[in-house]
């Protein structure tokens, strides 16, 4: 019998060096929106803008590039922020009422933001309860030494900056109560303090607005009421005109006063002129209370802006000059809930201004995205063209909030990230840099005739409406038709060529075009059942195309549409546009299409006989009531189990009749060997949910004859995975093992040629295991069972290549691949060696799982939101993210003294702490091998008591070598682990 | 049956008239009843008569009953000498041309005659109407049980192996959460665990005997479960489902295989312990019992990774077709056109249980018919 004996090996440290200079997995940047903002602060002297979060983020922006974040500890609401003008400090006041002070601290020429200090303002004990001291605003006076804050009680209470110690000259409402005039105190309290206003010219002075609507001027050095202003509407704001003459208070009911300070008298009605008016809210509550709303008065102008999420918070952006009469503002900024709108007060009209970050990606739901590496300059010029022709005001020269200097280097590369949205939009994204901006917005609604085509914006303008209303922002969540969901892109750098195809089934062929165009679309459809009978399909119906000519600007111009039918969701595209041809696959089958000719080449059923719920579609009654029946099992099941507490699996393997086993998971055209080993040529490759892999040889007319003759496809091989998981993911690797370049990059000197003498091989990763097997014989070369090892599935895979940090010749080619724990695995290829192990995305966090997209370059980004993308790199080289430096001055600092931590955390709390493989996994292994021989279980009670325990003597070296033999799925994945180039292997046979 | 029609006489009882064909050559020998000696010797006495010494052969005999059943070991070739009543028909047949498929219930009584017989064997491939049910060699019967490894484990676990082969029959078992009691230095400790909740009735686990509701599952293919969710451990007995190798503590200790001890102490366990249904070795000697476990370690070793670890690959044949009937023609259409002029070089890895079965050169027949199977059995095929 072989015997195997495991050397102990220590790690080669040649290898160990090569991967830490090829790998290193971080966090980089958030691009997009932030979820669910809370609260907005602005600097104007350092001109940055910061948001927080709900779950305890704050974001700083200024010039595009420069960003910074930072993680409260505990995850709560922040719900004020103010910046210590000019001096980088940041207040933060959060909804478990603590203050934290951040600082933005230099540390090797970078900017970072780091919490300092923070503060708890404590209960007076024995009089007040908890809820009394809750802070309800923060004043910060403008020379930055005092902190006034306003509780819930109506006490306030001052703070030293930037030390944040309590001083004991806190005002409570007994104070202010004893001045005022006895018809006016009715025994009432007068409420929670709701605003505090320093006086603008004479920082002594403090306006103190009572929930009630009392308004008290007090004097700071004196300690004494200056002024009462007795409102009698519950106050919701203040704010100062600037000669400090005059205040405005805003109230529940929708109004507004204007108090003059000197009389103090009110002058409601007193018409304000010149000066403009900036209000949220405040609509007439009946008819347009759902609506949110910002209203912009200046004399007789009046806009109303009507915004599709909440208004959090807005400040306007005004020249700093103490001398002038009025603010002058120049833009107002505007945080929604869902995205940032910037308005230009100085031109007329109040137009709005593109921001250069923070876009809401989100507009239409993310369905689909695509990351293009590389891109060719000439392709890029013109998409930006395209973009520019969409929204002429595409420049960010204007944008007022550019504190701070990137020092991030220009991008080599540009990269593109292609969105698919729920609404048939495809929208470029420029992500070579840490800002993600938009770039063009390509629309698939038009070529279709959808319900919602009738009710353009024509009618709105006829309405004659107060208040005068102004539709703003884009953020959209209605969609229109659920049919037009892109569901799969695929580009082509190098020919501008575009495959979109979506939840109906629909697949558009795009060509890029510098002029516009009114042209015909052609239209295929093509049968993937095949004749099978006995389905009917009682999903959605296709989208029926226009008829006629369409005007298509200048950009991508769809120039074919292929239908699947039946109309299922296109579930795998790939396009090569070298041989002028697409395939495209869906839950039925898988077809392939020539867009030169316009002619259907092949269409496979890839359905199992007894799958009857991919044949009726999402929409079927029978399925419903199945699933509904299911479902009340489950719950029935679940409620029975959660009362016991356990959970019971069953163990089965996968049968070939698992619902929507037809479902075709991925394409891919490769030119290798699939009849001999001699001859090579164009070949598809599909995989399907039950482990099947299809393989066709094609037949490609040469670039002069594509017009004469047909591509033909011959069915070459099929592949019956053993263990039936859904493959994942396809891709032929050249005699050397590297992947095949893509199409164009050969004929055009971008890449090297594939090597065509030594034999190709094909890697099939399926989710359980990836795969490697010798072409053309499809004889199985290598693989790993991740399976089997981690009990963990393959959601994502993707071949990378990882360029070494110390020299730039040299990279390696590797397999990355996501888990449906969220955690990153990357492989050697072809020889399928875990190299390092990296956790990334929250387990229970699905749909980041399912977001998620690597780069050719060993980065990748997942959606932390609806709204943002987490960007990460897996490579030591290929890094993006924020570098950027602030330059602040303040007097007394305390980051020199803080015990700050160097790692710094990152927003929305997704992140785990990263981990990084034990570089000793084998000797793990065998360790844990060993341990469980040599402790045996103690018997449960009901076995006998006489058995002996400790079997441990009897255990030698070879007994574990026998066992290791029967157990070949650990062994085989140890060899993988063990094994590495140029050494001997850890194994050694007797 | 045919058995008794001539009154034995005494040459008839201590010696076997042996009838042996190779293609149209006929041999005949005659053999010791009592001592008929091994196998191999056999093997080589049938290579030197033919005068084939370096042609690899699958010898068959036709039984009482008149069934075609091999001859590859001991134990057969014993059997085979015992009950030849007094004649022993052998058929030799070149092992890479052999056809399998004549071996098996009633492959030789249809004929009724030798000559039938032999044309069984030697008919063309083409004149196949209907293919006849593979029925593999009954060496390469397969074990759909075994405990192993009981020499390296403590006696309160068993490491069982549950051979799916592709079989109809469900794995048919259930896990749940729990907690256990272990030894740990500090004294008693109760740990999660994972438990075997529930056998389906009829299904593979439950036919074995081998494992019972409330064993604990320590290892799956040698990855301790312990440390993993409820799930995880569903996914590695999933992903090893075709071949899975678990380990239990038996709730029930009183079965377990007792090592050092003699026969006397395994007969509890050893009727456990071997395959308990299908075991081809039933008629094989008895007695052999008290090496039973080191025994089956033994037995099924070698081959069973490969074997369960072939994906299946097919490869239509037959000149180029028009494109959209190519796909679901290609296979129906194959079988016919077989032999014409054939695109790819015919190639077929199925491998039947040890792998004889494709190992050089697949002959167009078994090609054939191998794909006829799939096409009855719909798209599962399964090894």
């Amino acid at each position: 019998m072989m015997k195997f004996r495991f050397r102990r090996q220590g790690n080669d440290p040649h290898r160990e060096k090569i991967k830490q200079d090829l790998f290193a997995f971080n966090k980089t940047v958030e691009h997009g929106f932030p979820n669910q903002p809370s609260a907005l602060g602005y600097d104007p002297k350092l001109q940055l803008m910061a948001i927080g979060t709900k779950s305890g983020a704050i974001k700083l922006y200024g010039a595009p590039g420069v960003e910074m974040t930072g993680l409260h500890k505990d995850t709560s609401a922040v719900t004020q922020i103010h910046f210590l003008h000019g001096q980088g400090r940041i207040l933060c006041l959060l909804d478990d009422n603590t203050i934290h002070l951040w600082e933005i601290v230099q540390r090797e020429n970078r900017s970072y933001l780091v919490e300092v200090n923070s503060f708890t303002l404590p209960g007076r004990p024995g009089i007040e309860s908890s809820s009394a001291t809750r802070v309800t605003v923060m004043l910060l006076k403008l020379s930055c030494n005092l902190l006034a804050l306003g509780t819930e009680g109506g006490g306030v209470h001052f703070l030293e900056l930037p030390s944040l110690t309590l001083l004991n000259r806190s005002l409570f409402q007994d104070q202010v109560m004893q001045s005022l005039p006895e018809e006016y105190k009715c025994g009432k309290s007068l409420g929670p303090v709701e605003s505090l206003q320093e006086h603008p010219k004479n920082s002594d002075k403090i306006l103190i607005g009572y929930s009630r609507g009392l308004v008290v001027l007090w004097d700071l050095n004196s300690r004494h009421v200056e002024n009462l202003f007795l409102g009698k509407q519950q106050l919701e704001s203040l704010v100062w005109e600037r000669s400090g003459n005059r205040f405005v208070s805003s109230h529940s009911d929708g109004g507004y006063m204007v108090w003059s300070v000197s009389c103090s008298k009110l002058c409601t009605h007193e018409p304000v002129s010149g000066p403009v008016v900036l209000f949220s809210g405040g609509m007439p509550r009946a008819s347009y209370g759902d609506r949110h709303c910002l209203s912009i008065l200046q004399d007789s102008s009046h806009v109303t802006l009507d915004f599709t999420s909440r208004v959090i918070d807005f400040f306007t952006i005004h020249c700093a000059e103490p001398e002038q009469e009025f603010d002058e503002a120049s833009m107002l900024v505007v945080l929604l809930e869902e995205e940032l709108v910037v308005v230009d007060l100085q031109t007329p009209g109040w137009p709005t201004l593109p921001a250069p970050y923070l876009a809401p990606l989100h507009s239409s739901a993310i369905t689909c995205a695509s990351h293009i590496s590389n891109v060719p300059p000439k392709l890029w010029e013109r998409v930006i063209s395209a973009g520019q022709l969409q929204c002429p005001l595409n420049s960010y020269e204007n944008w007022p909030i550019c504190g701070g200097k990137n020092l991030a280097p220009e991008s080599k590369q540009k990269e593109l990230l292609l969105t698919g949205h729920e609404d048939g939009t495809v929208r470029f994204w420029d992500a070579s840099g840490v800002s993600l901006k938009p770039l063009y917005k390509l629309s698939t609604a038009n070529i279709f005739q959808t319900d919602c085509d009738h009710n353009d914006s024509s009618t709105q303008g006829a309405e004659e409406e107060w208040p005068p209303f102004r539709k703003v922002g884009c953020f959209d969540p209605y969609s229109d038709d659920p049919r037009l969901g892109i569901q799969k892109i695929s580009l082509c750098k190098y020919s501008g060529k575009l495959l979109v195809a979506g939840t109906a089934g629909q697949v558009i062929v795009l060509v890029m075009s510098d002029e516009k165009s009114d042209h015909m679309i052609d239209v295929a459809t093509v049968d993937l059942l095949q004749d099978r009978e006995g389905f009917t399909w009682k999903g959605h119906d296709r989208l029926p195309p226009k008829s006629g000519s369409v005007v298509f600007a200048a950009g991508f111009q769809p120039v074919a549409l292929v239908q699947c039918l039946p109309p299922a969701a296109v579930t795998a595209v790939t396009l090569h546009a070298e041989w002028n041809l697409i395939a495209f696959g869906t839950s039925h089958g898988f077809g392939l299409f020539d867009y030169h000719r316009r002619s259907p080449v092949l269409a496979r059923c890839t359905l199992h006989p007894n799958d009857s719920l991919a044949m009726e579609g999402p929409l079927s009654r029978v399925k419903s009531l199945k699933k509904s029946l299911r479902q009340s099992f489950r719950r029935i099941r679940k409620s029975r189990v959660s009362g016991k507490k356990r959970a019971v699996r069953r163990i089965e393997p996968r049968s070939a009749d698992d619902s929507l086993s037809g479902v075709v998971r991925c394409l891919c055209f490769a030119d290798t060997f699939l009849k001999d080993g001699t001859h090579h040529g164009p070949t598809l490759w599909a995989g399907t949910n039950s482990g099947s892999v299809y393989a066709y040889a094609l037949d490609v007319p040469s670039q002069e004859k594509f017009s004469e003759r047909n591509v033909e496809a011959l069915l070459g091989k099929e592949i019956q995975l053993m263990h039936r998981a859904p493959v994942v993911s396809i891709a032929v690797l050249d005699g050397r093992g590297n992947p095949l370049p893509e199409p164009y990059e050969v004929s055009r000197d971008l890449a090297k040629a594939p090597d065509m003498q030594a034999s190709h091989s094909v890697l099939i990763a399926s989710e359980e295991q990836f795969k490697v097997f010798a072409l053309p014989k499809v004889s199985a070369k290598t693989k790993f069972k991740l399976t089997a090892h981690e009990g963990c599935r393959v959601r994502k895979v993707a071949l990378s290549n990882f360029t070494s940090v110390s020299s730039e010749e040299y990279s390696e080619n590797s397999l990355v691949c996501l888990t449906n724990l969220g955690d990153i695995h990357v492989f050697s290829v072809p020889s399928l060696r875990p190299q390092v192990r990296y956790d990334c995305v929250r387990k229970e966090d699905i749909s980041g799982i399912a977001s998620c997209v690597f780069t050719k370059t060993g980065q990748g980004f997942y959606l932390i939101s609806p709204s943002e993308y987490e960007r990460f790199s897996l490579s030591a080289r290929v890094i993006t993210e924020p570098l950027c430096r602030v330059e602040v001055e303040r007097p007394h600092d305390l980051s020199d003294n803080s015990s700050c931590s160097t790692i710094l955390p990152q927003a929305n709390g997704t992140h785990k702490t990263q981990v990084e493989s034990k570089p000793s996994e084998a000797e793990g292994l065998m360790e844990e091998l060993r341990s469980a021989l040599s402790s045996p279980v103690l018997g449960s009670p009901n076995s006998s008591a006489d058995l002996t325990l400790d079997t441990t003597g009897e255990l030698t070296m070879e007994d574990v070598k026998d066992f290791l033999t029967t157990v070949d799925e650990a062994e085989n994945n140890f060899r993988n682990m063990a094994e590495e180039d140029g050494r001997p292997p850890g194994i050694l046979i007797n | 049956m045919n058995k008794n029609h001539r009154a034995p006489s005494n040459r008839t009882l201590s010696a076997v008239e042996v009838k042996s064909k190779f293609g149209a050559e006929f041999r005949r020998f005659s053999l010791d009843r009592s001592k008929p000696g091994r196998f191999d010797e056999f093997y080589g006495l049938l290579q030197h008569v033919h005068r084939i010494p370096n042609v690899d052969l699958l010898v068959g005999y036709a039984d009482v009953h008149g069934d075609l059943l091999p001859i590859n070991n001991d134990d057969n070739y014993h059997k085979a000498i015992t009950v030849a009543a007094p004649l022993l028909r052998l058929f030799l047949q070149r092992k890479e041309e052999a056809d399998y498929s004549a071996f098996g219930t009633d492959t030789v009584t249809r004929k009724k005659t030798p000559a039938a017989l032999a044309a069984v064997l030697l008919r063309p491939d083409a004149t196949k109407k209907k293919a006849p049910i593979i029925i593999s060699l009954p060496k390469d019967f397969r074990p759909v049980s075994s405990i192993i490894d009981v020499d390296i484990l403590p006696e309160t676990h068993r490491r069982v192996r549950l051979y799916k082969h592709g079989q109809e029959k469900p794995l048919g078992f259930y896990i749940r959460d729990g907690s256990s009691v272990r030894v740990t230095p500090q004294g008693l400790e109760k740990v999660p665990g994972i438990f075997i909740s529930r056998m389906v009735p009829g299904g593979l686990a439950e036919s074995t005997g081998l494992l019972a509701v409330n064993d604990e599952v320590l290892e799956v293919n040698g990855i301790e479960v312990s440390g993993k969710s409820l799930d995880q451990v569903t996914d590695m007995m999933i992903a090893n489902s075709h071949n899975l190798i678990i380990t239990v503590k038996p709730a029930n200790q009183r079965n377990n295989v007792v090592r050092n001890s003699g026969g006397a102490a395994t007969s509890g366990s050893s009727g456990r312990s071997s395959d308990s249904n299908t075991s081809f070795y039933g008629f094989s000697i008895p007695g052999s019992m008290a090496m039973a476990p080191s025994h089956i370690i033994q037995n099924y070793e070698a081959d069973e990774e490969s074997e369960d670890e072939e994906d299946l690959v097919l490869e239509p044949d037959g000149g180029a077709k028009s494109l959209l009937e190519s796909g679901a023609a290609a296979r129906s259409t194959a079988s016919s056109s077989m032999p014409a002029l054939p695109r790819y070089e015919s190639h077929l890895e199925l491998r039947h249980a040890n792998g004889t079965v494709a190992s050089s050169s697949s002959t167009g027949s078994l090609n054939a018919h191998t794909r006829r199977n799939l096409e009855e059995d719909g798209t599962v095929i399964t090894l």
